[in-house]
């Protein structure tokens, strides 16, 4: 009485939302990247194709060194966020609420709660002390800065993969004799890597897109490649924000296409 | 993970000790600094500039104030250079490293905020009135009403620009008073009158260039330099002069108190007192400079155009703002704090 | 009984233990300058901005009153109460967009077959890649007047004037919504990709509806992941800055923008301070309620 056509796992108009939502998400997308090869000056009046835009974006130095400092920064962050991240989650999930549990959570989560200006001010006003008394200005404080408020973004997904995951597994490792140390590598780990990755990721994506914070805590020079295109929207846009946009979207894709060549490779 | 830390630790050092001789460091207005003047400078004098943007005196204030900015120069308005001299945040300059020092226009050296010129040196000046494009709107264009009292074809298009002093000054002038006043009649008045406008506006926001340009915006509370750029792009776009009264700003730069690379800074000082220098700087913005013999040197259209050169009739009515009063201050801060909510 | 709670000390030593790195880092770059914002919550401001050392309430009180400029008395401020609607209005609205949105997406991807998933999370996650303020102005670009929907539809005949969409709540909404939905659709497929499908064709196979399976069996074992999604989604959005700054044209503030105001032209840090303070109560109370809401009745051992 199976019907051959019936699905378990497809919803009536989900597809299609999703498909929309593909599309709308694209839209914008490819007009930015469309209008990086505008001949004329305008963001958004057409004039023909040039690639002109691209020449001067990598002319500019500028721009060069502020994505190589958005990048750093960024790599660096989400690194650390994500490790230190991973080990909290496996400290605060599935298990029995032990004291001090709600309070790690709320400090965990507390970076997501603060307006980005607050913690913007606060951070200008703490580094400066800092700055004066030490007389370290470098990008230190960016990285320090950014590994904080990437922390729960990379957090929560690891922690609700976490959640979501079989223990029989674990325990069945655990039935086999295995140490902690081997059944967190063996078994642990693997099941718990998709989390770890979304993680990563979207901590490297909060990095890479901050502004507020960086904006008040960079020193003079620090311009990473968000606040360099603030700087630029003051002034009069140019598509030459537009050609630096597509530049870096390229890298993206190519980026993300080697991650996921590899992982396929391992899976 | 030891290799990590240990690059990582590499990393930091060698951010911090990335220091160059022959550089130096520019806060500034977004949109101020002609980049051809970089590069002459650059070139001449083996220095390399970087200027980091600021869109408001009390940012720029904040920052600096803060401490470890790693910034050498800054652009105050004329009505801030007092609060931060106060603060004791500039240097005041040696004259003997700054030879040029007597281009500067007479007018310009006995100002009111920095008598003597014993702190900043002018940068650039300007006015703020009503950039409208004169497609959509043909009726009396210099007059405070046009944002105050919106006509018809504007209700939904205008845009304020959000300034505190030039638009609150504004508004005050309107209703009869002076700038800096505290008589709470003229401030209710005038609060009162910005209140009443706010529903007509389109918003409150910087990037006036641009929006009168692609017609996003048909008028504006704007600066005379950005109009003139929106002219040249959107020729239907005039600028008026509010006849009841409107302010003239003059930005200039000071050496800060605790800037790393003072010798540099001088040069650069001392460069953009030549007058083939300071025209360049009024080129790209498109607002006089305060240099004798710079006119030889500014562009053709700048010569003739009226943003720049104020027309007879309106002379009369611009003025520099004053330094006010902490009570007087408050008062405007208020006013704008209710208008802004 | 002692080897059981030794054990159980153990544990929560090993918790605090994992848990230590992050707690520190977070104390010096987030928590601890907070304290800073708390200490200036309580004190005057200054001449020209930052504060003057010495205590006072007007900061607290100036969230909820104001003092009239002229006779000095003391009235509800209701800009304020508008303000603080808006933001609350529209960041629910921002979640229930995404999730309406994102949960259909995040069910796609993860039901597509194990090659295609793999493209599908490729793609969603470019536009993640975008800066958020290009993002921001693509939306600018669609919805301004003479962007490309007014333009679309001028083009087609639909309508003779352009709607003016730009600069106003519904454009903040757009905005957001858009911006946030990477934050809803990632943790919902984390979670979704954990769910064993075969509960599903027990479902059916015991008649149920779609509709029952859908809230009867995915809705609740994916809750954790809907939980963080609503999360990440509601309070950043409450706070945000940039996109309202951007699409709303300065003049419709959310919080975000109102406490930017005092550090600014508003010269009120101590207000912006405790407004900060505020929100950060409220949003803590907030959470709690939801979450201890959301994780009831769940077995936390899975």
């Amino acid at each position: 009485m199976a019907d051959r056509n019936f699905s378990a796992t497809r919803i009536p108009g989900f597809a299609t939302i999703a498909v929309a939502a593909f599309v709308v998400l694209y839209l914008p997308i490819f007009t930015l990247v469309i209008y990086a090869f505008n001949a004329g000056q305008s963001i958004a009046v057409w004039e023909g194709i040039s690639f002109h835009w691209f020449a001067k974006a990598w002319a500019n130095e500028a721009v060069k060194s502020a994505t190589l400092r958005s990048l750093i920064i960024a790599v660096s962050a989400s690194a650390i966020a994500t490790s230190v991240a991973t080990m909290a989650a496996l400290g605060t999930t599935r298990r029995p609420a032990f004291r001090g549990q709600t309070f790690i959570y709320v400090m965990i989560n507390q970076p997501l709660m603060v307006p980005e200006i607050v913690t913007a001010v606060a951070l200008l006003i703490f580094f400066g002390v800092i700055k004066q008394a030490t007389g370290y200005q470098g990008l230190g404080y960016l990285i320090l800065a950014h590994t904080a408020f990437c922390i729960p973004f990379a957090y929560l997904p690891i922690r609700a993969r976490l959640e979501g995951m079989d223990l029989s597994l674990e325990t069945a490792a655990a039935d086999l004799y295995a140490s902690d140390w081997q059944t967190f590598r063996f078994v642990t780990l693997p099941l718990l890597f998709p989390g770890i990755i979304a993680g990563a990721m979207l901590a490297f994506v909060i990095s890479l897109d901050d502004v507020v914070i960086t904006e008040f805590v960079k020193a003079g020079g620090q311009d990473t490649l968000p606040t360099y295109m603030l700087g630029q929207m003051r002034r009069a846009i140019t598509p030459e924000v537009n050609a630096i946009s597509t530049g870096l979207l390229a890298l993206t894709v190519v980026l993300l296409t080697a991650f996921f060549l590899l992982t396929r490779k391992k899976g | 993970m030891k290799k990590l830390l240990g690059a990582s630790a590499l990393l930091l050092a060698s951010t911090s000790l990335a220091h160059a001789a022959g550089e130096l460091q520019l806060f500034n207005w977004g949109n101020y600094t002609s980049p051809e003047l970089l590069e002459k400078f650059e070139k001449e004098t083996g220095i390399k500039v970087t200027v980091t943007d600021y869109d408001s005196n009390d940012t720029a204030l904040a920052k600096v104030e803060a401490g470890g900015h790693g910034f050498d120069l800054v652009v105050p308005s004329a009505n801030y250079v007092p609060i931060w001299v106060e603060k004791g945040l500039l240097t005041e300059l040696d004259r003997s490293k700054l030879p040029h020092f007597g281009n500067i226009a007479p007018q310009w050296i006995d100002v009111a905020w920095d008598k003597g010129r014993k702190y900043t040196v002018p940068w650039q000046w300007g006015s703020t009135g009503i950039a409208v494009n004169t497609s959509v709107y043909g009726g009396d264009i210099n007059t405070s009403a046009v944002f105050l009292d919106v006509p018809e074809e504007l209700k939904g298009k205008i845009n304020v620009v959000p300034e505190m002093n030039d638009v609150v000054n504004l508004a005050i002038w309107y209703v009869g008073g002076e700038p800096c006043t505290e008589d709470t009649e003229v401030l209710k008045k005038a609060r009162d009158a910005l209140l009443a406008a706010k529903p007509d506006w389109l918003s409150m926001d910087y990037g006036a260039t641009e929006k009168l340009s692609n017609n996003d915006w048909a008028a504006s509370v704007n600066w005379n330099g950005s109009t003139m750029r929106a002219r040249l792009a959107n020729p239907a776009v005039k600028y008026g002069y509010p006849k009841e009264g409107y302010p003239l700003f003059m930005d200039s730069v000071g050496l800060l108190a605790d800037a790393k690379n003072v010798e540099e800074a001088y040069k650069f000082i001392d460069f953009i007192m030549l007058p083939e220098n300071a025209a360049m700087l009024s080129a790209f913005a498109r607002y006089a400079n305060g240099i004798t013999g710079s006119e030889a040197f500014m562009p053709e259209d700048m010569k003739t155009a009226p943003e720049v050169v104020t027309p007879e009739e309106f002379q009369a009515s611009g003025h520099f703002l004053p330094t006010c009063s902490p009570k007087a201050q408050e008062y405007m801060t208020a006013i704008w704090t209710e208008l802004q909510k | 009984m002692s080897m059981e709670s030794e054990a159980r000390s153990r544990q929560t030593r090993r918790a605090w233990a994992l848990s230590t790195p992050a707690l520190l880092l977070l104390f010096l770059a987030a928590a601890g300058p907070l304290l800073i914002v708390l200490v200036y919550s309580f004190l005057l401001p200054g001449k020209y901005g930052n504060v003057e050392w010495g205590f006072s309430l007007d900061g607290w009180r100036g969230i909820l009153y104001s003092r009239d400029i002229f006779d000095g008395s003391l009235k509800l401020a209701d800009a304020h109460l508008t303000i603080f609607w808006r933001s609350v209005k529209l960041s629910l609205l921002t979640t229930i967009i995404t999730f309406v949105v994102g949960f259909p997406t995040a069910w796609f991807i993860a039901t597509r077959a194990p090659k295609a998933r793999a493209m599908w999370l490729f793609l969603i996650t470019i536009p993640f890649w975008t800066n958020l303020l290009i993002r921001t102005f693509a939306i600018n670009e669609v919805l301004r007047n003479e962007g490309i929907v007014n333009t679309v539809l001028t083009k087609a005949g639909l309508i003779d004037a352009p709607i003016r969409m730009i600069n106003t709540d519904f454009a903040v909404l757009v905005g957001m919504a858009y911006v946030y939905l990477p934050l809803m659709v990632l943790p919902l497929f984390a979670a979704i990709d954990r769910f064993d499908m075969k509960l599903l064709e027990a479902g059916y196979d015991l008649y149920a509806s779609r509709m029952a399976v859908l809230r009867r069996v995915i809705l609740p074992i994916v809750k954790p992941g809907i939980v963080a999604g609503s999360i990440l989604v509601f309070v950043p959005s409450l706070g945000a800055y940039v996109t309202p700054r951007v699409l709303g044209g300065g003049k419709n503030m959310m919080i975000g923008n109102f406490i930017e105001l005092q550090f600014g032209q508003g010269r009120n840090w101590p207000l912006g301070a405790a407004l900060s303070m505020a929100l950060l109560m409220i949003v803590m109370v907030a959470l709690l309620v939801y979450v201890r809401a959301a994780t009831k009745g769940s077995n936390p051992h899975g």
